[in-house]
């Protein structure tokens, strides 16, 4: 098998494992990144909202907020997720390098 | 390390975005010119790649969590400029459909995982592995080395633009309006967990995955492969 196809075995496998990413957090006990806190958590945390943050955060409300996590905790939802942002990236490189790419390039 | 909508106030996230135009422009410029047909599964495997190592976050028990970005491994394999374009295409997709950092943030982010990352670690692994061969033992810890650092230099920028927010943004009664935590909270909390803790992670990744070609492909080292 040529190396280009044993990564790409390679990243499915990444994305088979990717549910260790959202058990592993869970089962000790650690909570979101540094700075990446709810409104409810910078509320208990500071005292109050800033203004600001409450305003900027509601900005954009994206279709799988959490990877799909937004509903409580879902290993298949967190691994589908990974193979749909994969599929996304990977389509975008291929498009933008098409578009980029001259022809006597190869 | 991916800053979300509302903790950068808008002269932070503007500024990030005017940096990172021309950066951006003059990536694609460099992919253009120089990135060979053969190379774009390559390209696109380093961005999936980054995708989701970023997803497999690594808790400290009992407090936050952090991430590999995988874009070092890219920039060695491909170069820098190919990297930062892997790592954007990445980062606007987490935070558009997931919500893995802002979209105010995006040119931020991107300046600390898509441009500096890269950077770093491929200039640390060049210098660490200037001129020894593909097959070499030093070229492991070269990756291993440049991952550390690009991390958390990655990580200590991160913190700095946190940290500035109380500075520039504070209302008239005294309350703070995005990040309300100032560089003497931000930059320690993000500079010690990463050099504790997820700057060894990035090491690891890049350092095994240059084994494993080095075994199986070590043609892919060559310097020929470099945008």
């Amino acid at each position: 098998m040529k190396t280009i196809a044993k990564l790409w075995v390679g990243l499915g496998i990444l994305i088979l494992l990717s549910p260790l990413g959202l058990l592993l957090p869970e089962h000790f006990k650690a909570e979101e990144a540094w700075g990446e806190w709810g409104s409810d958590k910078i509320k208990e945390m500071v005292g109050y909202l800033p203004r600001g943050l409450e305003k900027l955060s509601g900005v954009w409300q994206p279709p799988l907020p959490d990877y799909g996590q937004d509903q409580g905790s879902s290993v298949l939802g967190y691994m589908l997720s990974a193979l749909l942002g994969i599929l996304i990236v990977v389509t975008i490189i291929f498009l933008i390098t098409k578009f980029l790419s001259k022809k006597d390039n190869l | 390390m991916h800053i979300p909508d509302g903790y950068l106030g808008p002269t932070t996230c503007g500024f990030f975005y005017l940096i990172m135009l021309p950066i951006w422009t003059v990536a694609s410029r460099a992919v253009k010119k120089t990135l060979k047909a053969r190379q774009v599964p390559m390209l696109a495997i380093g961005a999936a790649f980054s995708f989701v190592i970023m997803m497999f976050n690594v808790p400290i028990p009992g407090g936050s969590t952090g991430h590999a970005v995988g874009g070092v491994l890219v920039a060695i394999l491909l170069g820098p400029w190919a990297a930062c374009i892997a790592i954007t295409v990445t980062l606007v997709i987490q935070a558009l459909l997931f919500g893995d950092g802002g979209i105010t943030a995006i040119g931020a982010n991107c300046f600390n995982m898509a441009f500096v990352l890269p950077f770093t670690g491929y200039y640390v692994y060049k210098l660490i592995a200037y001129n020894c061969p593909a097959n070499s033992k030093r070229r492991i810890l070269a990756a291993g080395i440049a991952g550390y650092l690009a991390l958390n230099l990655a990580a200590l920028l991160t913190g700095i633009e946190f940290g500035l927010q109380p500075l520039l943004h504070q209302s008239a009664s005294g309350q703070f309006l995005y990040c309300p935590y100032g560089l003497n909270v931000a930059v320690p909390a993000m500079v010690v967990e990463h050099l504790l803790i997820f700057g060894w992670v990035e090491a690891v990744v890049t350092a095994l995955v240059i084994k494993y070609l080095q075994q199986h492909d070590p043609k892919l080292l060559g310097i020929k492969n470099e945008v």
